[in-house]
């Protein structure tokens, strides 16, 4: 219970210490909005056939005549109630076409994560158990190379080793081909929405489309993860603790997963949430190689075209997920660590 | 007592090799010994001596690179030196277990200590976890630990020191082993933790009829918790008999020397090594008398008088109400355990920090109001010198010998590169026992030894009047100290040197020092004249310190005495 | 010292024959980046729509693009631009972070706290994105490429040089300086940089490679460099379209070519540490 309490505390002093920075974006992103060339007020319009009297009525309505601390307020204001603004390519409001291509994201991004770690950890594990042995050496030049190849050139080639070459793969574009019809949404992650539905067939065709790009961003974070793991697993396995294990007589399976891997569990749950977040970064690459329904290509390609309201609301939607992972990580660190309550 | 038939434990002719990036190094060459059943054999040495490696070893936890070469260990009779892993596995924590150094690094930092205990039960026993949790307790209490019933589910991090290496013990002792192998159970723990921690090992092993085998470098230690003790020189037995008579009657000529080098209740500095030993001590001449027969004159300035110092961090208060005053060319030990404050006071008066409250007065005039940050520009800077406790960590691994001697010349007394500037940091060098041709090295290429005596040459090399000297030799081996200790002595003559002379060890600072300051939690407990203070300490908390101190050549502890559950 | 330092060198990279290749690599990089214009057999920009989409052969050894334009010399060519905006990147993140880091490593406190709360903030951000959102408010031109890329390795540099000079803060040798007399200032600069500079040149090298990255990753969504110029992450791009229909050396010889300029830095920076480390001499 007394943990409980100073996790709790712990996620709680964290998420403070982060409001500074989100804070900061939002500022970041009303200046995005102010120094951009072009006039905000068209952003919000109804589209770009707007007319100038409508424009007009709008600059009014949003306080673009007032002075820039007003207008930070009323920014500030705007986005509390939901409101980003209008995307001038899709003419929709920002808020509810992030909402609805989210889940495309996430959903890529988590299985890419999981295949990273279920990569990963059990490789660093066995290049740490025989340090030196061929697994290790291979583990490392997996990592010595993962960490060169750019995410958008391994996508590319496996497009072409797996579409083009073997024709394992299906068309790589989008999250189901055209002949499968969507699910009834439920959760937006199509695995999950097939599977509610029964649909096998939807399911599968769904994970057919879901592992080249997933598989892309796994290949960029498992050098890192496997990395972390192998030298935390190092240390704690020559720590003088194992060591007292060892003088003990355990037997060795409690040796390596009670006392070696779950110490060497911390320093890879910190790595892991930077990971993460680098992966919402690299979304903008790998979802551009698979032309992926999701948030970060939507930005991009308002980006592209000047229409900077969908950027902004990009930016900010990262912005919170990335406070999010922080809060969890911190919570799973306090629950894998009790000596955090100390600090 | 002792069973030659069939000892329990018998090492015969081992080596130990470790290959290294340098080719293949020979740690231990050529070991035999044995252990009777119930017996406690000590092994002293030296750092480099091999004797932690001779107790890995036996146990076979010798990290990767080290491997037995040769020789035979046999334990109950059975050739255990090439036993494969499972064999070793029902041997370890069953029949042989071990406690070791650094206690709070040895248990798992995420576990509670109740759960490792209980590993330590259920490696080899069929027992439930509750009943493994239940013996936890039990052996808890055998330790002696203060509330078992709370500790159980606490984590290292939780525990103190002392703490961490009872259950340590407890842990050790969990199923019943034939043999205890203790590697330093007590470095970097206080002196009267030190004694509580060593008295309860020998008590269990006294009750329990198991045979331990102590190492250390601490030949007070050794004399005072074992029956028989061998001493070990660079991977070598050189001598083997009972601790009273090898300290009394040392037989061979390293015995001899580590013997004479270590600090007893009624040593002098001159006692400590003979007089111009080869190697490490060129030329040193022993001191004329004891510190304590020295007299000042009772009409000689103060040169230091710190008045009611006090330093606090954050609402924790360091340093509470410290007064104490050193006379020109007088030497001042400032004891005290960790967490005494010692370490601050020395920094305050060094004028490294600045202090909360009080005043530190230097030739009359008040130093201890300038704002440490701004002291470099004092003109007394140059007067008030500091030689650290750890000589490797006290020198910048990129500055040469020569640099490092240098840098207080070039900084403080302006000079410029050049024959005087050459000149005078050979002269510091030579003073301080430092061949020229080690000028040219690295800290790295450097022992430990040689490595003080550059952190002396330099604190010396503007001719300070007060020389603050922050426990120089607590990380050095007991022969090295003992020249060191020579050579502040000596430097402190010629020069007229005021020392204030902060340490744990009181025999060091009873031999070193004309006063001492007794200090415990950040406040003064006692101070007076070393003579009187370490015959007759007028103070408990003094009294108790002295008394864990432990001296060569004095009787066998009788575990048999009841102890009282201890918080440390 | 110069020469002990290059005779070390010399011993460390015949004993590890991996830095020895990366090394000579890393400098063939610098080298082509150099005269890489003057040896290119084609024009990199001229387009020959006659010879377009051509696989690799002898004439072309790297197959031409959908313009017809010469690949292999394309690549050359592009060595300079992307080594030069990785290269300013790294040098501005490096200058700023390494003071910045130093000061709040050695002063601590409140100050402290603060930029290595904001540090430890701003790292855990998606930089990616961080970085595209730059561009976007600066203007989409090369230079900004350069100053969201350098901003965006800052937090890696302030919180590398304050961790190592944390670590160093209170040892024996720091307070021993000021005892001699040192400033607080002279022995942040003269002490404990010139200590940590070697740790910080190895991320140097790391970071190289990792700026590289970001950089092609940056021009790969279409910002910052404009085609026609011949750059890594553009060439990458540009091929994409072609690499459904198995056009596959339009996407593979720029993708080596980025993977073997930071696999050459990564290694090299492993390499330097043995280097520059005084105490791994024998």
């Amino acid at each position: 219970m007394s943990q409980l309490s100073t996790i709790a505390g712990r996620a709680g002093r964290r998420f403070v210490s982060s409001l500074p920075a989100l804070f900061g974006v939002l500022v970041f992103t009303f200046l995005l909005m102010r120094v951009l060339p072009g006039d905000p007020a068209v952003f919000f319009a109804s589209g770009p056939t707007a007319g100038k009297e409508e424009i007009e009525l709008i600059r009014k309505q949003m306080g673009l005549d007032k002075p820039v601390p007003e207008q930070l307020l009323r920014y500030l204001g705007d986005i509390g109630s939901g409101n980003l603004g209008r995307s001038l390519t899709t003419g929709q409001p920002v808020l509810s076409d992030l909402r609805s291509r989210l889940p495309a994201s996430l959903e890529l991004t988590f299985s890419a994560l999981l295949i990273a770690l279920l990569t990963a950890v059990p490789l660093g594990v066995a290049a740490a158990l025989r340090p030196n042995s061929a697994i290790d050496h291979l583990v490392r030049f997996i990592c010595a190379l993962g960490v060169c190849v750019p995410t958008f050139v391994s996508g590319l080639l496996l497009i072409y080793a797996f579409y083009y070459l073997l024709g394992w793969a299906p068309d790589p574009t989008g999250r189901f081909d055209i002949f499968t019809s969507p699910p009834p949404q439920v959760t937006g992650f199509l695995l999950i929405d097939f599977a509610l539905a029964r649909d096998w067939e939807g399911w599968s065709a769904a994970a057919r489309q879901l592992v080249l790009p997933a598989l892309t961003m796994a290949l960029f974070v498992v050098a890192p993860l496997a990395r972390i793991t192998r030298a935390a697993m190092l240390a704690s396995l020559g720590s003088d603790f194992v060591r007292t294990a060892r003088s003990l007589g355990l037997s060795r399976r409690k040796i390596v997963v009670t006392y070696a891997l779950r110490n060497a569990i911390l320093p890879v749950l910190t790595i892991a949430g930077i990971v993460f977040s680098t992966m919402l970064g690299a979304n903008v690459l790998v979802e551009k190689v698979f032309s992926w329904p999701g948030v970060a290509s939507y930005a991009l390609d308002a980006l592209l075209s000047s229409d900077y309201a969908p950027v902004q609301g990009f930016v900010l939607l990262m912005a919170s997920i990335f406070v999010l992972v922080n809060l969890t990580v911190d919570v799973l660190y306090g629950i894998a660590d009790p000596r955090v309550s100390v600090e | 007592m002792r069973d030659t038939a069939s000892p329990l434990l018998a090492i015969d002719d081992l080596h130990v090799a470790f290959s290294t990036r340098r080719g293949i190094v020979e740690a231990v060459r050529g070991v035999s010994l044995a252990v009777a059943r119930g017996e406690t054999l000590g092994i002293v040495g030296e750092s480099g001596s091999g004797k932690s490696v001779t107790a890995f070893a036996i146990t076979r936890l010798l990290d990767a690179a080290g491997r037995i070469t040769a020789g035979t260990i046999r334990f109950r009779g059975e050739d255990i030196t090439r036993a494969s892993s499972k064999q070793l596995r029902s041997l370890h924590g069953a029949a042989i277990s071990m406690i070791f150094q650094n206690p709070r690094g040895a248990l798992n930092p995420i576990r509670s200590v109740g759960d490792q205990i209980a590993d330590a039960i259920t490696a080899h026993e069929p027992v439930s976890r509750q009943e493994a949790r239940a013996r936890a307790l039990d052996l808890l209490k055998a330790v002696l630990i203060r509330e078992p019933d709370k500790r159980l589910d606490a984590y290292p991090h939780e525990l103190s020191g002392g703490m961490c290496q009872r259950v340590m013990i407890a842990m050790a002792i969990a199923c019943e082993p034939a043999l205890l192998i203790a590697d330093e159970p007590t470095t970097g723990l206080d002196v009267t933790t030190q004694k509580t921690v060593m008295d309860l090992v020998a008590r269990i092993t006294a009750e329990r009829g198991m045979a331990m085998i102590l190492i250390t470098h601490d030949l007070g230690l050794a004399s005072r918790y074992c029956q028989r003790a061998i001493v070990m020189e660079q991977g070598r037995v050189v001598e083997e008999a009972p601790p009273h008579e090898l300290f009394s009657r040392p037989r061979h000529p390293y015995t001899k020397r580590l013997v004479a080098a270590s600090p007893t209740a009624t040593s002098t500095i001159a006692d400590l090594a003979p007089p111009a030993e080869g190697g490490d001590a060129p030329a040193i001449r022993p001191a004329s008398a004891p510190a304590g027969e020295r007299r000042r004159q009772p009409g000689t300035p103060m040169l230091l008088e710190v008045q009611h110092l006090v330093k606090r961090y954050d609402g924790l208060t360091a340093v509470d109400d410290v007064s104490f005053a050193i006379r020109a060319g007088e030497s001042l030990g400032l004891v005290g355990e960790s967490g005494s404050g010692k370490s601050t006071i020395s920094r305050m008066v060094c004028r490294l920090i600045d202090c909360s409250a009080g005043e530190i007065l230097f030739d009359g005039q008040a130093i201890g109001s300038l704002p440490a940050r701004d002291f470099h520009r004092s003109t007394q800077r140059k007067d008030i010198q500091i030689v650290f406790q750890d000589p490797t960590d006290s020198l910048n691994p990129r500055f040469n010998a020569f640099d490092c001697i240098a840098h207080p010349l070039r900084r403080l007394l302006a000079m410029k590169d050049g024959a005087a500037l050459t000149e005078r940091v050979r002269e510091c060098a030579g003073r301080a026992g430092l061949p020229f041709d080690l000028l040219e090295r690295f800290p790295h290429q450097l022992s430990g030894g040689q490595k003080a005596r550059v952190g002396i040459a330099r604190a010396i090399a503007c001719r300070p009047r007060l020389l603050i000297l922050d426990e120089p030799t607590a990380a050095l081996d007991v022969s090295v100290q003992a020249v060191i200790l020579q050579l502040l002595d000596r430097l402190r003559r010629e020069d007229d040197l005021a020392l204030l002379f902060v340490s744990h060890d009181l025999n060091v600072v009873r031999m070193m020092c004309e006063r001492t300051v007794v200090l415990q939690n950040g406040k003064v407990v006692e101070q007076g004249e070393s003579q009187a203070l370490f015959t007759a300490p007028r103070t408990a908390y003094a009294r108790t310190l002295l008394e864990a101190v432990l001296h060569l050549g004095g009787p066998v502890a009788h575990p048999a005495g009841e102890m009282t559950p201890a918080a440390t | 010292m110069t020469a002990s330092t290059l005779r070390h060198a010399a011993w460390v990279l015949r004993g590890n024959p991996v830095t020895a290749i990366a090394a000579a690599g890393a400098f063939g990089l610098c080298l082509l980046a150099i005269i890489g214009p003057a040896i290119v057999p084609y024009d990199p920009i001229a387009s020959d729509v006659s010879n377009a989409l051509q696989p690799p052969s002898a004439r072309y050894w790297a197959g031409t693009d959908q313009l017809g334009r010469d690949v292999f010399s394309r690549l050359i060519v592009a060595a300079r631009l992307d080594l030069a905006i990785a290269a300013s990147a790294v040098t501005l993140s490096f200058v700023l972070g390494a003071v910045i880091g130093a000061l709040c490593g050695y002063a601590g406190g409140r100050l402290d706290r603060y930029v290595g709360r904001f540090v430890d903030v701003l790292m855990a951000f998606p930089l990616f994105v961080l970085a595209m959102a730059m561009v976007a408010a600066l203007g989409n031109r090369v230079e900004n490429i350069v100053i969201a890329t350098a901003i965006i390795n800052l937090p890696f540099y302030i919180r590398f040089a304050r961790a190592e000079v944390n670590v160093r803060r209170n040892a024996g040798w720091v307070e021993a300086a000021r005892a001699c007399g040192d400033s607080h200032v002279s022995v942040v600069l003269r002490f404990l940089l010139p200590n940590v500079l070697p740790a910080m040149a190895v991320q140097v090298s790391l970071n190289l490679g990792w700026a590289i990255l970001n950089a092609a990753g940056l021009s790969f969504i279409g910002l910052g460099v404009k085609p026609p110029t011949p750059e890594w992450g553009i060439m990458v791009a540009e091929g994409a379209r072609f690499i459904s229909t198995g056009k596959w050396w339009l996407v593979t010889f720029p993708g080596l070519a980025l993977m073997l300029t930071v696999l050459c830095f990564n290694l090299l920076g492993d390499g330097l540490r043995d280097i520059l480390d005084p105490r791994m001499r024998t």
